[in-house]
C-alpha cells in the first residue's frame, strides 16, 4: 500500500508541476505588459520600470515561473494588477462562499441520489424504476444554471422563501449562510444527483447478480436485508469514485452559478478578474481548481486502493 | 428498434432541420429590432414571443440551435479526429513509453474541466464562439482517447488480429483496418453523448459570456439576457431552456438507443 501510495504521490506531483507549466505558459501568451496595461499610455518610462519591479515582471520569464510557483507553495500567490491587495488573500475570501456551495451541493446529491438510485434498482422494470430513470434523464439534460434561474422564480420572486440572489454573509450566522446558498446548492446539485443515481442503480443492479448475494439469500436473508447488508455497502465502491470526481465538477460548476445567484465566490473573482485583464488572478484561481480537480483523484485512488487491495498492483 | 432510439432520433431530427431551415427561412429577421412590440407573450404573430428589443424569439431559437449545433458538432469532431488515433497509437503500443506519455497526457488534460479551459483560453485571446469550440474540443479529446485505448486493446488479444499479424501487416495498417471497424459503433455511441454535453457545456460559455458573442444569437446567450427579466416576462427564460433540454434529451436518448441497437450482445439478452 505504502508503495503504492508513493507511486501515485509522485505522479500527482509531476502532474502539478506539468499543469503549472501549462496554466503559466498560456497566460504568457497573452499580448500587453500588465504594467503598461495599468498605467495606460502616457505613462513615464521610470514609473513603468518601478511598478514592473515591484509587480516582479523585471525578470525572465523562467524566473518569474519559479516565484509563481515558489510563491504558491508558501501560500503567496502574487498581488493583484488591479486591487493591489495579496491575490493569496482575495481567492480565500471568495473561498469561503465556493468552498461550502460545493459542498452543500455534494451533500444534497449524495442525499437525493442514495435512495433514488437503491429504490430504482431494487424495484427493476417496475413504474417506479422507470419513473426515477425518467426524472435521471431528464436531470442530466437540464442545464443548472436554467434549473437556478427557474428556482429563483418560483422560491424566490413567487413564494419568497429566499432572496433571489446575493450572499449574507458568515458573520450572520451559519444558518443565515446556508440559507442564501440553499438556492444555488439545489441548482449545483440537480444534475450531478441524477448522475449518481445511474451510477448507483447500476452498480447496485451489478452486484444482485453477484453470488454472494445468492448465498446470503441462501443463508435467509429476506431481498431486503441481503440489499442493504451485502448489496449496498459493495455498490459503495463505485458510487465513492463518482462522488470523489463530481467535487470537482461542483466546484467549476459553481463558477456558473455564482453568476446566476451574484454569490462573491471564485467564479465572480475570476470573471472580474477577466474583464479587468488581471491575469495573475485568473493564472492562480485557474491553478488553484486544477490543483483542486488533481488532488480529490489522488485521493479517491487512495480510498479505491485501501478498499480494494486488488487495485494496488494495477497502476 | 427500442423507444429511446426512436423518440431521441425524431427529438434530435427536430433541432436539426429547425437549425437546417433557419438557413433558407425564418418567420421573422432574428436581428431585427422592433422596440413597439417588445416583450410580448407567446401569440399567433409571435409563437414564442418578443424579447426586451422586440425580436422574434422563434427565429432567434431557430439560429440558435445552428449555433449550438455547429459548437458542439466541431468540438467533437476535434476531439474524434485528435483522440481516437491517439488511443489507437497507445493501444498498439500498450505499456510502452508512448502509452504512457498518451494516458498521463490524457490525465493532465482530465484535470482542465472545459470551463477552465474557456476561462483560460477567453482571458488570453478573449472571448467566442471558436474559443468555446476550441475548450469543448480540447476536452473531448481524452475522453475518445482513453475510449479508443481500452476497446482497442481488447481487440488486439482476438485471433483475427493475430491472422493479420501473421498476412504481415504493420501496428499502423491493423489499427485503421481491423481494429478502427470495430471501434466504430463504440465511438459513435460516445460521439452523441458528447455532443449532447457539448450542447450543454456551450450553454453555460456563452450565458457566463464566454462563447459565441451577439449579435450572433445562442441559447445560453438568450438566458443571461433573460435573466433580469424573468419576473414579468418568465418565457424569456422558459423557452431558451426548452430547446437546451430538448436537443440534448433527444441526443442522450439516441445514444442510449443507439448503443442497445449497435451492440448485438445487449439485443440478444433483451430478446
Amino acid at each position: 500500500m505504502l508503495r503504492y501510495a508513493l507511486k501515485r504521490l509522485l505522479s500527482l506531483i509531476l502532474s502539478l508541476a506539468v499543469a503549472s507549466v501549462v496554466i503559466f505558459a498560456v497566460i504568457e501568451i497573452a499580448p500587453g505588459d500588465p504594467a503598461s496595461f495599468m498605467l495606460g499610455v502616457n505613462a513615464q518610462a521610470d514609473t513603468l520600470a518601478a511598478l514592473r519591479a515591484e509587480l516582479g515582471l523585471d525578470v525572465s520569464k523562467v524566473q518569474r515561473y519559479f516565484n509563481w510557483v515558489s510563491g504558491m507553495l508558501v501560500g503567496d500567490f502574487g498581488t493583484s494588477y488591479t486591487y493591489r491587495t495579496p491575490v493569496s488573500q482575495m481567492i480565500a475570501d471568495r473561498l469561503w462562499v465556493s468552498l461550502p456551495l460545493a459542498l452543500y451541493a455534494l451533500t444534497l446529491s449524495t442525499l437525493i441520489a442514495f435512495p433514488a438510485g437503491i429504490y430504482a434498482a431494487a424495484r427493476r422494470g417496475k413504474p417506479g424504476d422507470l419513473a426515477v430513470m425518467g426524472a435521471t434523464q431528464l436531470g442530466v439534460a437540464v442545464p443548472n444554471f436554467w434549473f437556478a434561474m427557474m428556482l429563483v422564480l418560483i422560491f424566490a420572486i413567487n413564494l419568497r422563501w429566499f432572496n433571489a440572489g446575493g450572499f449574507s454573509g458568515w458573520d450572520t450566522g451559519i444558518l443565515a449562510g446556508l440559507h442564501s446558498l440553499t438556492l444555488p446548492a439545489i441548482a449545483l446539485a440537480l444534475p450531478q444527483a441524477a448522475i449518481l443515481a445511474r451510477v448507483m442503480r447500476s452498480a447496485l443492479l451489478d452486484i444482485l447478480g453477484e453470488d454472494f448475494m445468492r448465498t446470503a439469500r441462501a443463508k435467509g436473508l429476506n431481498p431486503r436485508q441481503a440489499l442493504w447488508r451485502h448489496g449496498v455497502r459493495n455498490a459503495l465502491i463505485p458510487v465513492l469514485t463518482i462522488i470523489g470526481l463530481q467535487f470537482s465538477f461542483l466546484l467549476a460548476g459553481s463558477i456558473i452559478i455564482e453568476q446566476v445567484f451574484y454569490l462573491p465566490g471564485l467564479g465572480r473573482l475570476v470573471f472580474q478578474a477577466i474583464s479587468a485583464r488581471d491575469l495573475i488572478v485568473v493564472e492562480s484561481v485557474v491553478m488553484l481548481l486544477v490543483f483542486a480537480v488533481i488532488t480529490v483523484n489522488f485521493l479517491v485512488d487512495l480510498a479505491y486502493a485501501a478498499v480494494d487491495p486488488r487495485l494496488r498492483s494495477r497502476t | 428498434m427500442s423507444r429511446n432510439l426512436v423518440l431521441g432520433a425524431c427529438l434530435s431530427s427536430l433541432v436539426l432541420l429547425a437549425a437546417l431551415v433557419s438557413f433558407v427561412w425564418t418567420p421573422y429577421n432574428y436581428a431585427a429590432l422592433n422596440i413597439p412590440d417588445k416583450l410580448q407573450s407567446p401569440n399567433t404573430q409571435h409563437w414564442f414571443g418578443t424579447d426586451h428589443f422586440g425580436r422574434d424569439i422563434f427565429s432567434m431559437i431557430m439560429v440558435g440551435a445552428r449555433t449550438s449545433i455547429a459548437v458542439a458538432l466541431v468540438a467533437v469532431g476535434i476531439g474524434m479526429a485528435l483522440g481516437v488515433p491517439l488511443g489507437l497509437a497507445a493501444a498498439a503500443r500498450k505499456g510502452s513509453w508512448l502509452d504512457e506519455v498518451i494516458m498521463r497526457g490524457n490525465d493532465l488534460v482530465f484535470a482542465f474541466p472545459s470551463l477552465v479551459i474557456a476561462i483560460l483560453i477567453t482571458a488570453v485571446f478573449g472571448a467566442g464562439a471558436v474559443n468555446a469550440i476550441i475548450a469543448i474540443g480540447i476536452f473531448n479529446i481524452p475522453v475518445f482517447a482513453r475510449i479508443t485505448r481500452g476497446a482497442a486493446l481488447s481487440l488486439w488479444e482476438r485471433e483475427f488480429i493475430l491472422a493479420a499479424r501473421v498476412a504481415g501487416k504493420g501496428a499502423a495498417r491493423i489499427s485503421i483496418e481491423h481494429i478502427l471497424p470495430n471501434v466504430a459503433n463504440l465511438l459513435i455511441v460516445q460521439g452523441t453523448i458528447q455532443f449532447s454535453l457539448g450542447i450543454l457545456a456551450e450553454a453555460g460559455l456563452s450565458y457566463v459570456g464566454l462563447g459565441a458573442q451577439p449579435p450572433t444569437p445562442s441559447w445560453g446567450r438568450m438566458l443571461a439576457d433573460a435573466q433580469t427579466m424573468v419576473s414579468f416576462a418568465p418565457h424569456l427564460a422558459l423557452i431558451p431552456g426548452f430547446a437546451i433540454i430538448v436537443t440534448v434529451l433527444g441526443l442522450n436518448l439516441l445514444g442510449d438507443g443507439l448503443r442497445d441497437w449497435l451492440d448485438p450482445r445487449i439485443r440478444v439478452a433483451r430478446v
